[in-house]
């Protein structure tokens, strides 16, 4: 929870000195609320007051990163328990299980299909993020060949999951600087798999059979022995323990600022689940409430396609909705006569009439206008969506050459911008089309003349 | 060594109860919670989230394949159709009027009547009637509905911000439960609630349908305003605290990723497993953020709800 201005000014020497360039302490207070400033500004401030305030600066849950370069996974840093509140900001890890029981050509075909695996939405690229090898065998040997086949097949993150430190030494050694997470410590091994942690740089999964106390324990004492970069496991697995304990994790952390649990969660929904729809379902509540790395034994593509999309969804932040990339879509297959319609790029705008002109079984041209995110009605209030917005996108997408006939449709609610727009698109007949997305099947089949 | 003391919330409000069914009739009972969804460590949930399933009065033209391939020929007849859901595992029938819409057959009160006499007829599990959603047709319908069902206690919808009274009324007196829809928006959605509430429908005797939108479409608003309506109302707010409806399954089947098998990318997988994950993930997150009765379209995906909610109330 971030100080106010108040609650920092206690803390200054109320001295008034100006030496920070701001001319009363509570002034320097306000800005430093307000991350404007840095602390080390004020020459004055006594170590009480900077231990007191770095401690209130420092994150409640703690930013992990998973792996190095540029498709490394980090999570963390989540500062409310509903989206509505703010916003959540570290979307979820999804990474896929492979057991080093499988065979090579089983393990490189999964990477391969896995690693590749990317579907667009809105204009995103999005996939899985990386994998976890598990141990299976429990022979060193075998799972250190597992992790370099994996490795030396993918860029993704990796998780390794070893009870026994030799099995995680030896895996390590093939991995060189990616710094993958190591899985797990437990009360047995905590001591060697904090060593290890230490030595390689990576952050270090805490597995708890015991219940919330014994994790606390353990984070601590791998805290204190300096490997801060933890994931927890409180070794929950059904539908009801796991929301339930994942939901106090995620408070103790917020509301009580409990250090020894203020760090990402780790889920396995597979273990919890008999079966691969099962699976998915636990998997999208563990999206929602409060997994920071979900863990699937069993990847499809349709599976991948909908947690992928959920994590999307719950990880938008409401004040920036999602958008459409601006552009002239296809809708069914149009021909050079099909109808021309306007709209914004806020997404559930798009996703209306795009829907409608499909169902209504008319294959049209939709041209989704640069609008910030807004919808038709508060975009035009806005400002942000007028006639010369429009014309410029028509021009831009070259919509004369690439269509037969020059009428326009815009949405009903703006019908307020036909003359200006008439003026900035001479050649063209701008239409008004109806309000409500629902009514353009209806529209068309009225006025729309091949 | 530190301790760990597990922070409990203190709600002063609940969710009100809301009765359907009687009269001979199954009841099913909806709300109750002290507590958000689930977490009946520090608090109570005496109805489990209730699964209704669609059954339309005619016969679904243009339906997808998986839906089609699950119900076979039931859907050719609406009393056979909602017997099959009631096979299925369905909590609550929700019968739609889709033929009484000026564009899908106009059809009026004696239709409207004979398929709710049918439907009722055919299953002894409450019922849930929902109007074509145009305003004219709503109000002619759904007082034939209430009529034909009186003592029964079905919920009627939707009661909108444009068009409530009648519903309302024939809610009142034929005691039945009306449904409040609301387009995304927390505010006019108590606003409803006060509305009905104004002109005597008792707080019991309402349900609100806050409106969701399905994976992909627009679910985050759903969820959040499910959980803004939830907080609100243990918070305190009254006129928060009705059970919440959630049209999952037909908002899911009116996408891509549930209608079409052919013509998209290879990286949205099998149709037909897709199709079902697509309405149980909808399903199990706006069930995760508060609603008490998911309305849902097929069997496999109903199957799995259930077992969800099961699980998720430690059975």
């Amino acid at each position: 929870m971030a100080l106010t201005g108040i609650q920092i000014y206690k803390f200054l020497p109320k001295t008034n000195c100006k030496e920070c360039g701001f001319p009363t302490c509570l002034a320097f207070a306000m800005k430093l609320a307000a991350a404007g400033v840095e602390l080390s500004a004020c020459p004055y401030v006594n170590d009480e007051g900077k231990a007191a305030l770095e401690a209130a600066a420092k994150p409640p849950i703690r930013l992990v990163t998973i792996g190095a370069g540029e498709k490394k996974i980090e999570v963390g840093n989540e500062t409310v328990m509903f989206r509505h509140e703010k916003t959540f900001v570290h979307p979820t890890g999804l990474v896929v299980r492979i057991k080093d029981t499988a065979s090579a050509d089983e393990v490189a075909k999964a990477v391969e299909e896995i690693s590749g695996y990317s579907v667009d939405r809105v204009g995103m690229t999005l996939g899985m993020d990386g994998f976890a090898i598990q141990n299976e065998s429990g022979d060193a040997a075998t799972f250190a060949k597992c992790v370099a086949t994996v490795s030396s097949q993918t860029d993704l993150p990796l998780i390794l999951m070893a009870g026994d430190p030799a099995g995680m030494s030896a895996a390590l050694e093939k991995v060189g600087d990616a710094k993958p997470a190591l899985y797990a410590a437990t009360k047995d091994n905590i001591d060697q798999m904090v060593e290890l942690a230490k030595k390689c740089g990576c952050p270090l999964a805490i597995r708890s059979s015991d219940g919330l106390n014994e994790l606390a324990e353990l984070t601590e004492k791998a805290a204190a022995a300096g490997v801060k970069d933890l994931i927890l496991d409180p070794g929950i697995r059904g539908f009801a323990d796991s929301l339930v304990t994942l939901t106090q994790i995620r408070r103790l952390a917020l509301a009580k600022r409990f250090e020894p649990l203020g760090y990402p969660v780790i889920t396995f929904p597979g273990e919890g689940a008999s079966s691969l729809d099962e699976e998915a379902v636990l998997a999208a509540q563990h999206i929602a409430k409060y997994a920071s790395i979900v863990v699937i034994d069993h990847f499809t593509p349709a599976l991948a396609l909908s947690l992928i999309t959920l994590r999307l969804n719950i990880y938008t932040d409401p004040q920036k909705p999602i958008q459409m990339k601006p552009g002239l879509y296809q809708i069914g297959e149009p021909k050079a006569d099909s109808p021309l319609c306007v709209t914004t790029n806020f997404s559930l705008t798009y996703f209306s009439i795009a829907g409608e002109l499909e169902s209504a079984g008319w294959p049209s041209w939709l041209l989704v206008c640069d609008t910030e995110g807004l919808s038709v009605l508060t975009a035009w209030s806005a400002g942000k969506f007028d006639a010369e917005k429009i014309a410029k996108a028509v021009k831009g997408e070259n919509a004369a050459e690439k269509m037969s006939h020059r009428n326009v449709i815009i949405p009903g609610g703006v019908a307020v911008l036909r003359g200006e727009l008439e003026e900035e698109l001479p050649d063209w007949k701008i239409m008004v089309g109806p309000r409500e997305a629902m009514a353009v099947g209806g529209f068309l089949k009225e006025n729309w003349k091949n | 060594m530190p301790e760990v003391e597990i922070p409990i919330e203190k709600w002063t409000g609940a969710v009100k109860e809301v009765k359907l069914g009687g009269g001979g009739r199954k009841e099913v009972v909806v709300g109750g919670e002290t507590t958000l969804p689930f977490l009946t460590f520090e608090g109570s949930i005496p109805n489990p989230p209730k699964v209704a399933i669609e059954v339309y009065d005619k016969e679904p033209s243009g339906w997808p394949s998986p839906l089609l391939s699950a119900w076979g020929d039931a859907v050719k007849d609406p009393g056979t159709w909602a017997k099959k859901a009631v096979e299925f595992g369905a909590d609550i029938i929700c019968l739609k009027l889709l033929s009484a819409h000026p564009e899908g057959g106009d059809t009026g009160a004696a239709e409207a009547k004979a398929v709710v006499d049918k439907v009722l007829s055919a299953v002894d599990i409450p019922l849930i009637v929902i109007g074509p959603g145009v305003a004219e047709k709503d109000n002619e319908v759904l007082t034939a509905a209430s009529e034909a069902a009186r003592g029964q206690r079905v919920a009627l919808g939707n009661c909108e911000e444009k068009n409530y009274r009648t519903i309302a009324a024939v809610c009142i007196s034929d005691g039945h439960v009306a449904i409040a829809k609301t387009p995304l928006d927390i505010n006019l959605c108590k606003q409803l609630n006060i509305m009905l509430s104004d002109i005597g429908v008792p707080l019991d005797s309402t349900i609100m349908d806050p409106d969701t939108g399905a994976l992909g479409y627009g679910i985050e608003y759903g969820y959040s305003i499910n959980e803004r309506l939830r907080l609100a109302g243990l918070g305190g707010d009254a006129m928060t605290t009705l059970p919440i409806i959630n049209h999952a399954g037909s908002e899911v089947w009116r996408q891509k990723e549930a209608k079409t098998g052919e013509g998209v990318p290879a990286t949205w997988g099998d149709h037909e497993e897709r199709s079902v994950v697509w309405e149980a993930v909808t399903a199990s997150t706006v069930i995760n953020a508060g609603c008490d009765i998911v309305v849902m379209c097929h069997p496999k995906a109903v199957e799995r709800i259930k077992a969800t909610i099961d699980k998720l109330m430690g059975k």
